[in-house]
């Protein structure tokens, strides 16, 4: 048996019987690392240390027939954008190369308390900023499926050690769809949550209207788990809420599922279109409702959010000055060691996001830019409200075609961001979102999203199960 | 249109060290860019309220107090700084 491939639940069971110890498990999971970042540069750093340390207390506890709770022992992979006490945060810019996390970020104090084993941080788009995984100062992530294709941005080396079995699960970020286009282009299932419901704190923050942590799994099953773990109150971030809407079990004849008619037009790979129509079908021929709906200001979702984007982006990547942490190049003066900081320090595309959001709060432009993204959004989020009146769920694609090849589009920005056309929407409107695989375009993968009402996360995890299950 | 003047005066703005390469480079990608976001002008918002925080929280607050720490926590912090004289952070002078 290959212990890297198992799932979550997997795992926990193999645990608990016995069949294997969290030695072994977290074993497993190193060789297939040491055999393979090579290759996929999924990880930037490896923690083999502290994982054995941590699998070992778990075999301890099993030895001593304590009882084991269902993440004990079980390898994780965190994108190296959120703190781990003691371990090496680089968000992937030179600017933060030694910079050694000084403590947990909140989710990562709940995982540690629930037994999780740390075996590395993962490549990203630097400060999470990239559709592709290209734009990580240590070198592109390549997709598992396919080593000329990008795995997708910017939780690129989470996505692809979760479909590379480098870990049992991981954890991501999704700003306008940095968990669930990658979950889609690698073929996992990826949850971005919805906005207030997990904790920040200890997250390098990109924009903070719009962050938020998500896990990426390879069951919809282990997305749930992990959810149910890390979500809650938390007072160190105060945008953190502890609302949810009440759950109950749904059952599928009464489920109505609403098909955006604004995400299948010009400029969707047909491909893509008809694997994404094959999976509704699905839910269709399990008894679900589906019904054409309509979110008009969906074609402006896209500039509105590469400006708001970049407007939070700007302000909060102005804290690495070089003065209290991270990269500090000397100058005549202070002017000029902040100039020179900032220029070895920044890739490229932090540096247009940083200009493009100084651009539009600037004196004369922010009414014009930023305070119209603003009520844009507003109109935006009440698309959402309203067709939430009268569906359960939108189905739709995550991204308009399948992994594209490293280096295609990163000499243009602009096709960049148009990998986002379908994820940005729900990131403004701070709904949940996840991405599930429905099938593959010769060896690349194609996700469905599936998006709820604010505070729905746990539905939309059940919609999803079901496709999940119906072969069951 | 961002012109190499304008690319300036944002860099400086935003504390950005730019090469003379960089700076037309800067000025034709942010161009396009900014092509791209007017889409926005075609929508009228004269009427609509703009939105901050999509779940409606406001002013969150706690009380303004210092929490003692360990030696081990702030030698953390002074660890990462560049520049340290007797346990604190040395900065250049701002006048």
């Amino acid at each position: 048996m290959e212990l890297n491939k198992l799932t979550i639940s997997q795992a926990h069971q193999g645990l608990k019987k016995k069949e294997f110890s969290s030695i072994e498990l977290t074993e497993s999971v190193l060789n297939r690392i040491k055999k393979r970042n090579q290759e996929i540069n999924a990880y930037l750093t490896v923690s083999e240390e502290l994982a054995l340390s941590q699998a070992k207390r778990t075999d301890n506890k099993i030895k001593n027939k304590e009882e084991i709770s269902v993440l004990e022992g079980i390898p994780l992979a965190v994108k190296d954008a959120i703190l781990v006490d003691g371990i090496r945060c680089t968000s992937a810019s030179k600017i933060l190369e030694n910079y050694i996390a000084p403590y947990d970020a909140t989710v990562i104090k709940k995982l540690r308390k629930a037994g999780s084993v740390f075996v590395g941080k993962t490549n990203l788009d630097e400060f999470t900023m990239g559709a592709s995984g290209e734009n990580s100062a240590f070198g592109p992530t390549k997709n598992p499926h396919d080593l000329k294709m990008v795995p997708g941005g910017s939780s690129s080396g989470s996505a692809a050690a979760v479909a590379d079995d480098q870990t049992i699960y991981a954890l991501g970020t999704d700003t306008g769809g940095s968990i669930r286009q990658p979950a889609s282009f690698c073929g996992i299932v990826g949850l971005k949550t919805t906005y207030g419901r997990v904790s920040r704190y200890g997250l390098i923050a990109h924009a903070s209207s719009l962050d938020q942590i998500g896990p990426i799994t390879k069951t919809v099953e282990d997305a749930r788990i992990i959810f149910d773990i890390i979500k809650g109150k938390d007072v160190k971030d105060s945008t953190n809420m502890d609302s949810q809407n009440e759950e109950s079990e749904i059952k599928i004849k009464n489920l109505k599922i609403g098909i955006p008619k604004e995400y299948f037009v010009e400029g969707i790979d047909p491909d893509v279109e008809k694997i994404v129509k094959e999976a509704i079908n699905e839910y269709e021929k399990m008894g679900a409702n589906i019904v054409e709906v309509s979110l008009p200001y969906t074609e402006y979702a896209l500039a509105c959010y590469y400006i708001i984007m970049p407007a939070e982006a700007s302000t909060n990547l102005a804290r690495y000055d070089g003065i209290r942490y991270g990269l500090s190049e000397k100058g005549e003066n202070l002017l000029e060691g902040y100039l020179k900081t900032k220029q070895k320090g920044f890739g490229d595309e932090v540096t247009r996001r940083i200009m493009m959001g100084t651009y539009v709060l600037s004196a004369g432009y922010y009414d014009a830019y930023y305070l119209k993204a603003q009520k844009v959004r507003t109109l935006i989020k009440q698309d959402f409200d309203n067709v939430f009146k009268k569906v359960d769920v939108l189905m739709g694609p995550v991204s308009p075609t399948p992994a594209f090849k490293i280096g295609e589009k990163i000499d243009d920005p602009v096709s960049m961001y148009l990998a986002d056309i379908y994820t940005v929407s729900a990131s403004l409107a701070g709904i949940p979102a996840i991405s599930i695989p429905i099938g593959k375009i010769d060896k690349l993968p194609v996700g469905l999203q599936i998006m709820g009402k604010q505070f729905d996360d746990e539905k939309i995890l059940q919609v999803a199960k079901f496709y999940e299950n119906r072969n069951l | 249109m961002i012109t190499k003047k304008e690319v300036e005066h944002i860099s400086r703005l935003s504390r950005l060290g730019l090469s003379e390469k960089e700076k037309g480079k800067f000025s034709k990608e942010l161009s396009a860019i900014l092509e791209f976001v007017n889409k926005l002008n075609e929508i009228k918002v004269d009427k609509i309220e703009p939105t901050a925080q999509v779940t409606g929280l406001e002013n969150i607050s706690r009380k303004d107090v210092a929490k003692e720490r360990t030696k081990k926590e702030t030698d953390k912090l002074l660890n990462l700084a560049p520049d340290v004289e007797n346990r604190q952070v040395k900065v250049r002078a701002i006048l």
